[in-house]
């Protein structure tokens, strides 16, 4: 595994060089020895010789351990980075590339051609001669090309020309006297850490320019010429320009103690390498080519561009062997440059991209890299998984809240592996024997040695006597397996929580509506996904760590998180603000919730609704809170004595009676509660019907008369205040002009005026309408939304201000320029009920666009400010000594939070002393 | 109960002492009983080692970010000013801006002053006048190379400055000029003599931000009235000149420029001011984050000694891994810079070792388990 990452990387970046410490000992001794002097390695088999001899019980800190099964894997410990040296590219390449050719007539890749077949195999059949193994199996090998000029590489254009500058072109030494080099060095020490490296580099340009040495060599007094770069890769010395041949010898020239000011730590690192002699070329495992329907073969743009360069190299080679022109090999040279420049990156701003002969732009080693679907974002930081669904969603309060249902046909798709043993081998064979048509039944089984095997109605049989222990059968999903459940955008840890799976008819996956909101999903056409974890340790973190139970109280903010919503409030609040129900009617409800205890009901025919939400709740459990109204609610010895239920109480974000439930009861406890109280709610909504009409928005005539004379005052009061304006009666608030100053007034009296409105309709409509229920229980929508229905909508505001845009001076062309009355800026005087005019449903929909168009700039960039805080803060971790460090154990703060509390084992961030006070007595 | 401050955080103690207080005398043995509790209590609630923090606090900022407006609003009065808030606030914030879109103070009075004495007059003196505020016109004279500078004499005398000051003021702001006092206006005549017309205009134009009166950088004056005390609410913000005035308390004094915080009161005011700017927004937006998310965020900002912001030139840059350096932004540059100096990166924080397929050092994943297999193989 280690080993291949390795590989692709440095293909990739093409000059890093990257080690596990798995190859530390096949590398050169010298590298090997700054590796184990620097980090205190060992090779695996050392380090497990001395931890035998030695037995002491204080093992190294990472210790690697010999891989005993083949299901241990390696462990990279480190990665070093460094540039490739002439000699490494040679010595890890097992072939030299010297013909663009690809195939031969046959279509067998030819000897020496860049699909040669010691770089690793891409077509089924064929054997790579570097290691024998076949496709799949052979993770590629590099080759390299002799260059026939030295080129230069693109991406350390800037640091050689630093490196040219800032040394003497003689006789290759920094331009700083000897004796101020100390001094220098601790400056440039200290720059690179407050700054880092580049900083660094600029640094070094800025003393010399400031020592005025950048004429004269300090050392061997050498005189200095002015050198520039002509971008991209051409460097001018006072007009003439330095071949990179020229270049490559003055960079040999600068001994490996001036290299070090540079940052440039010798020897993993020799600034000649900077310029190219031998260019590797990746194993072609990592470029393969597509066969199209046609049967033609379409290569890799990798493939293109390295096709490029070996013919250009050639025919470079070929000229300077027959002694030809100068100015011939010059420009086969800047040819072979531009080549090589775009085969590193095809986005460089100066050269015209290298193109396919379709015109679009070939993605060369750079683009494959870089952003989001780069190989480092796409493929190496995010992730593909197998054993994952996904489907639409859909509501059942039936399910329990960490349940989700799955349907039939993904339950028999996905698997769960389960490894034989003599004491379940007849239980499994069951499975193998029902087939995977069948369900229950099984998929796979997969032999000791790695081997999988479909069952299917053929090998059936064979299959089922094959099964001893040590085999490992793959079944389908069953009630109670664990499975991840997710909704994007996975914004925070809520988002992926770990269910119970429920196989269910239908196709569709099901959840409960209570968990909808961590989730933040709805079932309008919403879909999830699920996975299900394969081995035991992924399945006992999922279930310890990720269950929904875990997650009932938020990281966030300490209070819980999930809650009874929408008609589980509204039943609740209706059942314990005043019903009455005969016994039978609460047995009935409780019997349907779950409850099959009813000692707690009274013994008497009527049963209030307090006393069947009583049932449910501890005898021991005693809770004071308010409700939305701010009326108190008192449950004393597990009894409603006081008030009713709704969002204040039962609700996520505020849920108060659930975080002390919580507290005193534990997770396993609490979620059964919320379930069974959820399906209280809704039991009751089922039995007495609950919908919301129309008529639920009537207000009687007086009330409607009141409106209109509302509305009529505040038009009135506009236009006074209009006139004022007009007639510069005004006054202007400080630091206000006067057209602000009355645009805030109006805003106030409009406002005031809708408000009012608002009053009117809570007032006369009628209170016991399933609308008004609603909104009084905070299950949907607010009195605000009535009153928009049933009186008056308000003004509509864009930018905190009335409505201005539009044409000249007016909003629409029904009004008059500077018309500034209330209903030619937005104002909306009728409600939905009533229905609007054209002009005030016009302004309706302009800030209803306002605000789609907020959402979608919002998104972006929220979502970019997240990324960078994710990024910057995830590897800060609590320590055993409860201080915050990140991942190079620098201390941020040395107590988390400043009191090292737990938000989400707190209540509101704090810990309840109210609490702990009445429970000493 | 002293005895219990190394257990128990202050917080925590002070509610027990005011509960207790308000609830009536308790007796010693109960006391300790409910100390010893508290501490219990305590102690369950303290975070797991392990935990992964950090992205906690992201996440707990990350997520209301995606529900914020996106809109410069006014606060909801009618005669305050324009502050930013929302997202682009809290962007601003955490990218450690120097230059913010709406810079502004809130400046507390000393007595008698906070008391509403003479607090328009004060709030005035603030505010920075500038010629142009001042001038009337400006004029330039191609032939001599010169500006002239006409006067605005009722706003002067409304700002209580005569001629001479405003010369002044500029001689010492504006060098190369003789100014000549011309009553009604000045007129200012280049010193050194081949100056070319260029030059002349470019003059004029430095001369227009002459700085005249009041403290520089405040643009707008606002006297507010907070509780039973005054305050004053500028737009625009220079936190040093404003606390070397007489009468403004010094203690209570706040910009909301994190920078200048830094720069003038040092870097743990710094951090406690990032910690108040985004509780504010957040606050004001009707979010509930937790304060300890929010300092985290805002240690990591300053643990270096400087302001850093979550930016690719901040916070990231710093990380020791190449590997994460590259995973965020611009990665061929970090793996190049890296080759470079030949680092060697441990794979100690989480990004590189999900790239490796290996388990990320945090939370489950922190423990090393090493077992010594007896007589050799198993």
């Amino acid at each position: 595994m280690a080993k291949e990452k390795i590989v692709e990387k440095e293909a990739k970046a093409e000059k890093k060089e990257e080690e596990g410490i798995a190859e530390a000992a096949e590398k050169p001794s010298e590298e090997a020895e700054l590796l184990a002097e620097g980090l205190a390695e060992q090779t695996p088999e050392e380090a497990l010789e001395s931890a035998a001899a030695e037995a002491s019980p204080i093992a190294p800190k990472k210790e690697e351990i010999e891989p005993q099964e083949s299901h241990i894997s390696k462990q990279v410990k480190s990665i070093s980075f460094s540039i490739l040296s002439p000699k490494l590219i040679k010595d890890m390449a097992s072939a030299k590339i010297v013909t663009p050719e690809l195939y031969d007539k046959e279509g067998y890749p030819v000897d020496g051609g860049l699909m040669d077949i010691r770089l690793g195999v891409i077509d089924p059949g064929l054997r790579c001669k570097t290691c024998g193994s076949k496709l799949k199996e052979c993770i590629g090998h590099f080759g390299y090309i002799e260059l026939a000029r030295p080129i230069i590489h693109i991406k350390f254009v800037n640091i050689i020309m630093t490196l040219l500058k800032a040394t003497c072109r003689d006789c290759g030494r920094i331009l700083i006297p000897k004796n101020k080099l100390s001094r220098y060095k601790e400056i440039l020490d200290e720059v690179e850490k407050e700054r880092g490296i580049e900083a660094r580099r600029d640094k070094i340009k800025d003393v010399i320019t400031n020592l005025k040495t950048i004429n004269k060599c300090p050392n061997c007094k050498a005189r200095q010429k002015k050198i520039t770069l002509e971008k991209p890769t051409t460097f001018i010395e006072e007009e003439k320009r330095i071949s990179p041949i020229e270049i490559r010898t003055r960079l040999e020239k600068i001994p490996d103690e001036d290299t070090l000011l540079f940052g440039l730590h010798a020897p993993h690192v020799r600034p000649e390498w900077m310029v190219l002699t031998l260019l590797p070329i990746p194993p072609v495992t990592m470029r393969p080519s597509i066969t199209l329907e046609s049967g033609e073969r379409s290569e890799d743009d990798l493939t293109h561009k390295l096709g490029d360069i070996v013919r250009i190299n050639q025919r470079l080679f070929e000229n300077i062997n027959a002694g030809a022109p100068e100015i011939i090999v010059e420009d086969l040279w800047d040819l072979l440059q531009y080549h090589v420049t775009t085969y590193f990156d095809n986005e460089i701003a100066q050269l015209p991209p290298a193109r396919h002969r379709s015109g679009q732009p070939l993605k060369t080693l750079t683009e494959r890299i870089k952003s989001k679907e780069g190989r480092i974002r796409h493929n190496l930081a995010g992730k593909r998984t197998n054993f994952c669904a996904r489907t639409v969603i859909s509501p059942d309060p039936m399910l329990e809240l960490n349940e989700v249902g799955v349907p039939n046909i993904i339950a028999m798709k996905l698997t769960v592996p389960e490894r034989v043993t003599a004491w379940n081998r007849e239980y499994l064979k069951k499975f193998v024997e029902m087939g995977p048509k069948k369900y229950p039944g099984a998929n796979y089984i997969i032999r000791p040695d790695g081997k999988k095997k479909k069952i299917t109605d053929e090998t059936k049989e064979a299959s089922l006597e094959e099964i001893q222990p040590g085999y490992t059968v793959e079944r389908h999903l069953m009630d109670g397996d664990i499975a991840v459940f997710n909704r994007q955008p996975s914004l925070h840890r809520m988002s992926m929580m770990c269910h119970r799976v429920k196989v269910l008819p239908g196709k569709t996956l099901r959840l409960n509506p209570a968990v909808c909101h961590p989730y933040n999903a709805d079932f309008d056409g919403d879909e999830m996904n699920l996975h299900i974890p394969q081995t035991e340790e992924a399945r006992a973190e999922a279930e310890i760590l990720m269950e929904v139970q875990t997650q009932l109280i938020s990281v966030r903010y300490g209070l819980s998180i999930i809650g009874c919503v929408q008609d589980a409030i509204s039943g609740n609040y209706l059942l314990t603000k005043n019903m009455e129900l005969s016994k039978n009617e609460a047995i009935d409800l409780l019997a349907a919730v779950g409850i099959d205890n009813f000692s707690k009901l009274p013994r008497k025919e009527k049963v209030d609704g307090k006393e069947v939400f009583s049932a449910l709740i501890p005898d021991d459990f005693n809770f004071t809170g308010k409700t939305r109204e701010n009326e108190e609610v008192t449950i004393k010895d597990g009894k409603l004595v006081e008030g009713y239920m709704d969002r204040a109480n039962l609700g996520e974000g505020s849920g108060l009676l659930l975080r002390n439930m919580h507290k005193r009861y534990g997770k396993a406890f609490t979620i059964d509660l919320l379930g069974k109280i959820f399906r209280l709610g809704i039991e009751v909504l089922l039995r007495n019907g609950f919908s919301s009409v129309i008529s639920d928005t009537d207000l009687p005539e007086n009330a409607r008369l009141k409106i209109k004379e509302t509305l009529d005052n505040a038009r009135k009061e506009v236009d006074h205040l209009i006139s004022e304006f007009k007639d510069n009666k005004l006054d202007a608030f400080p630091g206000k002009t006067l057209q602000e100053s009355l645009e805030l007034r109006i805003l106030e009296v409009l406002n005031k005026a809708r408000n009012e409105t608002g009053k009117i309709v809570e007032d006369f409509a009628d209170q016991g309408s399933h609308t008004m229920i609603m909104a009084k229980s905070g299950a949907r929508g607010n009195l605000l939304n009535l009153a928009q229905m049933a009186a008056c909508v308000g003004q509509q505001a864009m930018r905190g201000k009335r409505i201005e845009k539009g044409f000249a001076e007016r909003t629409l062309s029904s009004y008059k320029r500077m018309d500034l009355s209330s209903e030619a800026r937005g104002f909306i005087s009728n409600g939905f009920k009533t229905g609007l005019t054209p002009t005030e449903f016009y302004f309706g929909s302009m800030t209803g666009r306002d605000s789609l168009m907020d959402t979608a700039l919002r998104t972006p960039k929220s979502g970019y400010l997240y990324r960078r805080l994710a990024n910057a803060m995830q590897d800060l971790k609590v320590e055993y000594d409860g201080s915050v460090r990140d991942s190079s154990n620098r201390i941020i703060q040395f107590d988390y939070g400043e009191d090292g509390i737990d938000v989400s084992k707190s209540e509101k961030g704090l810990i309840n002393v109210k609490r702990i006070v009445k429970s000493v007595g | 109960m002293g005895e219990y401050a190394d257990k128990l955080p202050k917080k925590m103690l002070d509610d027990l002492r005011d509960y207790l207080e308000k609830k009536g005398k308790v007796n010693e043995s109960k006391l300790k009983k409910i100390l010893d509790t508290a501490v219990d209590e305590y102690n369950n609630a303290r975070v797991q080692a392990g935990e992964s923090v950090g992205l906690i606090s992201a996440e707990s900022i990350g997520e209301p970010g995606t529900q914020m407006t996106l809109n410069t609003f006014h606060f909801a009065g009618v005669m305050e000013m324009n502050v930013t808030l929302g997202l682009p606030r809290i962007i601003e914030i955490l990218d450690g801006r120097k230059e913010l879109q709406t810079p502004s103070m809130e400046i507390y009075l000393k007595q008698p002053y906070s008391k509403g004495k003479d607090i328009r007059e004060f709030a005035l003196a603030l505010k920075e006048t500038k010629l142009s505020d001042i001038a009337l016109e400006f004029s330039i004279s191609l032939i001599d190379s010169e500006i002239e500078v006409k006067l605005d004499k009722e706003k002067m005398k409304s700002l209580n400055i005569n001629n001479s000051y405003v010369i002044s003021s500029i001689g010492k702001q504006v060098k190369g000029f003789n100014a000549k006092d011309n009553k009604d206006s000045i007129l200012l005549r280049m010193k050194s003599k081949e100056e070319s017309v260029n030059e002349v205009y470019r003059a004029k134009e430095k001369i227009k931000d002459v700085h005249i009166k009041g403290v520089k950088g405040i643009s707008q004056v606002l006297p507010v009235k907070r509780g039973e005390e005054y305050l004053i609410m500028t737009s625009g913000s220079n936190l040093a000149d404003v606390l070397q005035l007489e009468g403004v308390d010094h203690y209570r004094t706040t910009t909301n420029n994190v920078d200048e915080i830094r720069e003038i009161l040092g870097i743990e005011a710094a951090r406690q001011s990032i910690i108040n700017e985004v509780f504010k927004v957040i606050e004001n937006q009707g979010f509930n984050v937790d304060i300890r998310h929010i300092m985290l965020v805002a240690d990591t900002m300053c643990v270096s000694g400087a302001v850093k912001g979550i930016t690719r030139y901040g916070v990231v840059s710093e990380k020791a891994s190449a590997l994460a350096r590259a995973s965020f932004e611009t990665p061929i540059k970090h793996i190049i810079n890296a080759a470079l100096i030949g680092e060697i990166d441990n794979l100690n924080s989480v990004v590189e070792n999900v790239m490796l397929n290996q388990v990320v050092p945090i939370g489950t994943g922190m423990t090393d388990l090493i077992m010594k297999p007896k007589n050799g193989k198993n």
